[in-house]
């Protein structure tokens, strides 16, 4: 069955996690590794559109910041459930998402990104200016004193963001094998061509900002919990936009396995400078590993790989 | 004659200050073969633009099968089987041939085999032996060939081929030639844009030519052969 096979796999990788948390004690890997793994959610939800569709996101920050500020409201309104804030931290952003997708009527290419751009702006001032949410001063969340089946609050953010994690592979899995996939290649590749042809492209495009989007604000609704102080400047961090592109550009946008690699090679390598030269290193990691693939290796690391295969006489 | 397929009904379209379409009115019937000719910049490629859907007419209606479609999507078009090719070859360039021949059997035709239909439309523009490469590899008339078997996979009523046969040779045009002919032989009414006379006289069995926008005359070949008007729009005297 072609549903149960990713299904299987979202338990089977949540399950693994909780039984490390059992295991391994010392919080700093799941501090590290709950970064990693955000990363994997957001280059896989930028490759959905990016990767899939054609349509290049600067704005990975403004869809992460709101999926972070709708968990803040809920927290602060309701001290409601982190599942709650995922829910509903995904489905503003989504909102927004279906949004970014009626621009795509008017504008392509670079114009399309310069609007990402500006989106993630106008909201940061927003969210700046706003008190109820700690405007520019930032708010402190606190996370419950107890979490069932974890000893460590950090643990369990940890498997939520492994659920996270391999639910958005399983939908860029989804996505590849299936009709809608052959449909947003098609309108990447010629998009005026794929309409004349039955492709309904603007459904398409809306569905995947939407998702996009959506899965965006998942991955920053348990920043705040995350983060425990959680003020604009951080939640809209460049750093979101740059390696949420940089990752699949480098892993590889033609397959759902390529994000997951570039944000595993990726976002370990700036966890580890972070802690052995300086965390300002990071972008400039990014930045020198980016210009390298984009000469060197345009089609990523399965890219690369792939054509070494074909070279080999079969 | 055979019932009515599409109505072109006054169709005007300015670009800023450019009028390309003046209440340009054309009907085409079931099966029929239909050629549009006039000069450069006269207006045929925008027409077909706004049959298609991709430009929205200014002014006037467009019919097709009995439904005013004037307002419609381009794919909502393409569904109903008014289908175009594109002048300049858009195939899909990360696919296969095969792949290519996919997306119009899956979103237009909504065939549930599209594979064995890819092979037998490939067979039969004599494509198959490419079906795995991809369309940087093929040369221009595979490329063409490519256009034409992507638009015939949407399973068209009516095909709209803009300029199929430009930059071919001489031997290329007349294997396009019977590929159009073998579609028409299986229902399809066919417009064929064209620049190429000798394709367009034997091909169609009517012609209506377009002049600075403006449908000038219509007719057999033959009319249209000893018309003074096409001739002056042609030869500018």
């Amino acid at each position: 069955m072609r549903v149960l096979r990713p299904l299987a796999a979202v338990v089977a990788a949540v399950l693994l996690a909780y039984l490390l948390t059992t295991v391994v004690h010392n919080r700093y890997y799941y501090f590290a590794a709950y970064v990693v793994l955000q990363y994997v959610v957001l280059a896989t939800a930028w490759n959905i559109l990016g990767g899939y569709t054609g349509y290049v996101n600067f704005g990975t920050a403004a869809f992460f910041a709101l999926g972070a500020y709708t968990a803040v409201v809920l927290l602060k309104t309701w001290k409601a459930a982190l599942l709650v804030m995922v829910v509903a931290g995904g489905a503003v952003a989504g909102l927004l998402g279906l949004g970014i997708g009626y621009l795509t009527l008017r504008l392509k290419g670079v114009y399309f990104s310069i609007a990402t751009l500006a989106l993630a702006v106008v909201l940061q001032t927003l969210i700046m200016n706003w008190d109820y949410v700690g405007g520019a001063t930032g708010y402190y969340a606190i996370r419950p004193r107890t979490v069932p089946l974890f000893d460590d609050y950090v643990a369990f953010l940890f498997v939520v963001m492994v659920l996270l994690a391999a639910l958005s592979l399983s939908v860029a899995w989804a996505i590849e094998h299936s009709r809608l996939g052959r449909g947003l290649a098609a309108i990447r590749d010629n998009e005026e061509a794929a309409e004349c042809l039955g492709v309904p492209t603007l459904r398409l495009k809306l569905l995947a900002t939407t998702l996009s989007g959506a899965l965006m604000g998942m991955a920053g609704a348990p920043f705040p919990y995350f983060i425990t102080y959680i003020e604009p400047a951080s939640a809209f961090n460049l750093d979101y936009a740059v390696n949420s592109l940089a990752m699949p550009m480098i892993g590889g946008t033609a397959s759902w396995l390529g994000p997951l690699v570039g944000a595993v090679l990726l976002g370990t390598a700036q966890q580890v400078a972070t802690v052995t030269i300086s965390s300002e290193l990071n972008l400039l990691i990014v930045g020198v590993v980016l210009v390298a693939f984009v000469i060197l290796a345009p089609e990523g690391l399965l890219g690369l790989v792939r054509r070494r295969q074909q070279r080999r006489p079969a | 004659m055979s019932e009515v397929l599409l109505e072109v009904q006054q169709v005007t379209k300015r670009f800023g200050g450019f009028q390309a379409l003046s209440e340009v009115s054309l009907t085409i019937h079931a099966g029929e073969r239909f050629g549009l000719i006039g000069p450069n910049g006269s207006g045929k490629t925008t027409l077909i633009n706004c049959i298609s859907g991709v430009l929205r007419p200014d002014a006037g209606r467009i019919r097709f099968r009995g439904l005013d479609i004037t307002a419609w999507p381009a794919h909502r078009r393409t569904r109903l089987g008014l289908v175009r090719t594109f002048q300049i070859p858009r195939p899909f360039m990360s696919m296969t041939v095969l792949q290519n021949l996919a997306v119009p059997l899956e979103y237009a035709a909504g065939h549930a085999d599209a594979g064995a239909q890819a092979w037998r439309l490939l067979e039969q523009l004599r494509l198959a032996d490419k079906a795995h490469l991809r369309p940087a590899e093929l040369t221009q008339i595979d490329l063409r060939k490519l256009e034409l078997a992507r638009a015939v996979a949407a399973r068209p009523v009516l095909l709209m081929a803009d300029e199929v046969m430009a930059g071919l040779s001489s031997g290329e045009v007349d294997e396009v030639l019977a590929i159009l002919f073998a579609l028409n032989a299986q229902g399809i009414a066919i417009v064929m844009i064209e620049h190429i006379m000798r394709a367009v006289m034997r091909f169609s069995e009517r012609i209506a030519v377009l002049d600075a926008g403006v449908r000038i005359a219509e007719g057999t070949p033959e009319e249209i052969a000893s018309n003074r008007d096409v001739e002056a729009a042609y030869l500018g005297v």
